[in-house]
């Protein structure tokens, strides 16, 4: 067959492409990590949030986050002294850029990290009608973002609003637990950089995480619990208004 | 025996052969790692793992500024990672010479934690940069690594509140 500059200008993206499928191979987990040996979750110290917003800059910049979409993000609560059923809850950009002082210094005043929950029971992975986002193994949920349709039944399905549409994919995303940080033995970017230690990722299959000790020893919470989700994010100090 | 067997016989051909055409075509549209772990594409948990990252993490910091890690040592900063303040570097952390890390403002880095908000923890340490600083640099006074001021009966002398005034004159 003669090779005529036709002929040559068909073959030259179809063998571009067909190398690029050959050097690309498929991811292979790092061999050290065992999805069956761990079960992740985060634990949140309350009372040692500062609300700088550190940890939500960081996931944007790890994650690549879209501007104005949050994996994470820190509500501000202010509970008046005289209704105790109605807590003010503001976030502005997510919390990213830190809070404005309060307008109204009086009644108690805190913020509130938020992020995926990482159920167990997660009504996310349940609604999913082609199997696109899954707990894995080692106890994360995680969306593949090749198999979504955009159809946002997971959206509206976690009760925990920590799910969105990305733009520029038009895929649902959510907080991965940092999933490609921490089966290389870091912890997530936002852990890394909380300044007071807030954010702390765990492992609840390791038997030599100090987390067991802090179980034991505080009362800790779940958000909603009455969703029964088997939410895995433990809140410590948390305020019976934290919605 | 039915009289319409031939009958019979060409619906359980077509019926074979729609069978083989489903198994074929599901073979062909489901992925190959689909039920793997469960309903969903195994292979998407290695495909999320292979994202690069971009905070190195503080042992990665550690490994060479071993004297920044002395001097943190010594004041309350030492609980901070690197990244924290400096940012993502995990590409300096890959090629130290030709990634640097660019330069911060201490003005507007400090305050993210120390600006006071009545619902930052009681015990921690805030103040209200105009009154305390005047929007100047807070590096001008206090060395962020280890923030607590040296006073002149330790071993590094601080700068007289006269001293600091006049030297930042221009930039306020």
């Amino acid at each position: 067959m003669d090779i005529t500059r036709r002929r040559l200008l068909v073959l030259l993206p179809a063998a571009a492409v067909a190398w690029k499928y050959v050097l690309a191979g498929t991811p292979e987990l790092s061999p050290n990590y065992k999805l069956t040996e761990h079960w992740w979750t985060m634990l949140i110290d309350i009372p040692k949030c500062i609300g700088c917003g550190s940890c939500v800059r960081a996931c944007a910049e790890e994650n690549d986050v879209p501007d104005g979409f949050y994996r994470t993000w820190i509500e501000r609560y202010h509970v008046a002294d005289w209704r105790l059923e109605r807590p003010e809850v503001e976030s502005p950009n997510g919390g990213k850029q830190g809070f404005p002082p309060n307008q109204d210094a009086g009644g108690k005043n805190f913020f509130v990290p938020k992020l995926c929950n990482h159920c167990a029971d997660s009504p996310c992975t349940q609604v999913c009608p082609v199997g696109a986002t899954f707990v894995t193994p080692d106890g994360v949920v995680l969306v593949d973002k090749n198999y979504c349709l955009g159809c946002r039944y997971c959206v509206q399905a976690c009760p925990y609003g920590c799910r969105f549409i990305n733009p520029r994919t038009k895929t649902a995303e959510k907080c991965s637990l940092c999933y490609h940080r921490i089966n290389k033995g870091l912890t997530t970017a936002c852990c890394e950089v909380c300044p007071t230690g807030a954010r702390q990722l765990a492992d609840l299959k390791n038997p030599k995480d100090p987390i067991h000790e802090f179980l034991r020893t505080h009362s800790v919470q779940v958000l909603k619990p009455h969703m029964a989700t088997g939410a895995k994010v433990f809140y410590n100090g948390m305020d019976g208004s934290v919605r | 025996m039915f009289k319409d067997t031939e009958h019979l016989a060409r619906l359980a051909v077509v019926i074979v052969i729609a069978l083989f055409a489903f198994v074929i075509l599901r073979a062909a549209v489901v992925p190959a790692s689909f039920g793997q772990y469960g309903h969903y594409r195994g292979a998407a948990i290695a495909e999320t793992a292979a994202r690069p990252i971009a905070f190195a993490g503080h042992d990665a910091c550690e490994a060479c500024h071993t004297d920044v890690v002395e001097q943190k040592k010594q004041g309350r900063h030492v609980v901070i990672a690197c990244e924290a303040c400096h940012g993502p570097l995990a590409k300096h952390a890959d090629d130290p010479s030709s990634v640097t890390p660019p330069k911060l403002d201490t003005a507007i880095l400090c305050a993210r934690c120390h600006e006071a908000n009545s619902a930052k923890p009681k015990g921690f340490p805030q103040v209200v940069t105009a009154d305390h600083s005047g929007g100047i640099a807070c590096d001008t006074c206090h060395q962020p690594h280890r923030p607590k001021i040296q006073t002149s009966t330790n071993e590094t002398k601080t700068e007289t509140k006269a001293e600091v005034e006049k030297k930042t004159e221009g930039k306020k």
